[in-house]
């Protein structure tokens, strides 16, 4: 996730510089009451533990492995306001200090890894909050499936990046599809284990985790029995809902048109498009049309729904800012 | 991504005195970032351009007198995106060539070899900055290139508890695994998580504990500057602006030329 210099192009490096440094600059303003004073050195540590969380890495499946991002982890603990701080800080110190993630790709990095998993993670996780019964089960699990949509919203965002600085001929729907498949698969293991993670701290010092602020002592002391792998098949089945809504969307699909084409007995077209101006082949020629519109409609889609994500995020934080103004002076 | 990362080095950086040693932290940056910038403007075509710019890169470290095996470490971290660079190459669309059994997009080949050697300038300049800048000079240089001061703060901490952190979650691994525990499954990464969970609680508790002896010792929300910077000198900058122009000239020369598509 963490990618190199020269990945995407300038444009897109520096438009995405200029959208994480505002994200950044509003952040800081949320945040600087707390940071001020308090939470510096407790939001140091915090993204020290992030850094460090980042080396563990957890088996996802045949083999491959993957590590936690805890930009969601870090914006349930802190508030997203200082978890976006905390994880934009820790990809700046991989860039400069570790050559992990080039120091022009930091714009894009600090998007896509920090910015849209804490403020976009934190809508979804508000949203399942809402879902979910105000206790501490729910903080955790609505903790742990936000988790997991935050890595596929940041995957999602690479793939629109991709949509305009693209370096490679490799279509927005093969990035799309790629990144969005393989985080799915690591998005299990970051949900699960910010679930684990919440959990754990709820139980010692609820005190510490601003996503459960609001609920009353009694609430928190109520704690379901759930285990790993009943948390996994929840998991396991919201991906599939949402791989199945976005499956219906992303190909419906060539390969189909492919197949009614060969139904037909319309031989050579899927290899021969440079021929293909006789009327046999027309329908073939709305193909490529067909998928540019799809590519474009789904392309519009991950635009909204991160748009929608990020800024609901932001809202949140800055209602959430307010209050915690109005609640010290 | 698959592939991790490996612990961090952060002991054992900025040994030796020499030309690069020597120059202000924001001087360095500043100049790398110009550096990385020119490279990446540069067409993915210009592959004699990328050489010049790679081989200037390589004289830096070369000048710096880097161990090897330190650079050879932290450019372990990029090795995933030399392959996703290689896999460009077979997924590309447009017209294919035949190198050896493979049949490889010609675009994608010229991409994923442009991207590849980006991404080894980027991480040779980040490595050369890093290598030769004691943290808290580069922490303090990004500072004076406008960084804001909280976030300067914020990194400081980072980096100075980032080993005992580190090291804490190496002791508990390290214990799970000495009592048998393997993990093959997703479903059996729950004690992982778990274990950092109460990594995060004694992490915090230690941050409050820290942060009650810094009020005890007058901290008021910002670190003081211990050490003297002078400004950087006007010959300083001219020296760190060698690189950037190096890598432009080799721009210039081939825009100018009848070389480049």
């Amino acid at each position: 996730m963490h990618a190199p210099d020269g990945f995407l192009n300038v444009g897109t490096a520096v438009a995405t510089a200029a959208v994480s440094a505002g994200a950044i600059g509003l952040s800081l303003r949320h945040s600087r009451q707390e940071l001020s004073d308090r939470q510096i050195p407790l939001a140091g540590l915090t993204a020290a533990f992030v850094f460090a969380a980042q080396m563990v890495n957890f088996p996802v499946a045949g083999g491959t492995s993957g590590h936690l991002l805890g930009g969601l982890l870090a914006a349930v603990l802190l508030g997203p306001a200082t978890g976006c701080l905390v994880v934009a800080t820790v990809v700046l110190l991989q860039a400069l200090v570790f050559a992990d993630g080039g120091l022009t790709a930091i714009g894009y990095n600090v998007l896509n890894m920090a910015v849209v998993t804490s403020f976009g993670g934190y809508a979804v996780f508000l949203a399942f909050r809402r879902l979910l019964p105000r206790s501490a089960s729910g903080v955790v699990m609505a903790g742990g499936l936000a988790g997991g949509a935050s890595v596929v919203l940041s995957a999602m965002t690479f793939s629109l990046e991709w949509l305009f600085g693209a370096t490679a001929p490799v279509p927005f729907d093969t990035v799309f599809g790629a990144m969005v498949g393989v985080h799915t698969l690591i998005g299990l293991g970051e949900g699960l284990i910010t679930a684990v993670t919440l959990s754990a701290v709820l139980a010692v010092r609820p005190d510490l985790v601003a996503g459960a602020a609001d609920l009353p002592r009694a609430a928190l002391a109520e704690r379901g029995h759930w285990s790993a792998r009943g948390a996994l098949w929840a998991a396991v089945l919201t991906v599939a809902v949402v791989a199945a809504a976005v499956s219906q969307l992303a190909s419906s699909s060539p390969d189909g048109l492919e197949r009614v084409a060969g139904d037909q007995g319309i031989e050579g077209s899927s290899d021969a498009p440079s021929t293909a101006a006789h009327s046999v082949f027309a329908d073939y020629a709305t193909r490529g049309i067909d998928n540019e519109q799809l590519s474009l409609a789904l392309a519009g889609l991950t635009g909204a729904v991160l748009a929608g994500a990020v800024g609901t995020g932001v809202l949140a934080s800055a209602r959430r800012g307010r209050l915690a103004g109005g609640a010290t002076t | 991504m698959s592939g991790g990362h490996r612990p961090p080095v952060a002991g054992g950086v900025a040994t030796g005195a020499g030309p690069i040693q020597r120059l202000p932290a924001e001087v360095k940056v500043a100049a790398a970032v110009a550096f990385v910038l020119v490279v990446a403007v540069t067409p993915r075509g210009a592959l004699a351009v990328l050489a010049v710019q790679g081989v200037a890169i390589m004289g830096v470290v070369a000048l710096a007198r880097l161990p090897l095996g330190f650079v050879a470490r932290r450019l372990a971290v990029v090795a995933p995106f030399l392959v996703a660079a290689a896999l460009t190459a077979v997924v590309a669309g447009g017209p294919r060539i035949d190198v050896g059994p493979l049949s490889l997009s010609e675009p994608g080949l010229r991409a994923g070899v442009a991207v590849a050697a980006k991404t080894l300038i980027g991480a040779l300049t980040s490595i050369a900055v890093a290598g030769t800048t004691p943290i808290p000079d580069l922490l303090a240089g990004l500072g004076r290139l406008g960084l804001p001061r909280p976030l300067v703060t914020l990194a400081g901490f980072t980096l100075r508890y980032l080993d005992l952190v580190a090291d804490g979650l190496t002791r508990r691994r390290r214990a799970m695994t000495a009592r048998g525990y393997r993990p093959r499954r997703l479903t059996q990464a729950g004690p992982l998580a778990a274990s950092l969970g109460t990594m995060f609680v004694h992490t915090y508790e230690r941050g409050e504990r820290v942060h009650a002896a810094m009020l005890s010792r007058g901290f008021t929300g910002a670190m003081p500057e211990i050490t003297v910077h002078p400004r950087p000198r006007a010959a300083q900058w001219a020296t760190a602006a060698l690189l950037p122009m190096v890598a432009a000239a080799a721009l210039a020369v081939a825009w100018a030329g009848p070389g480049l598509a």
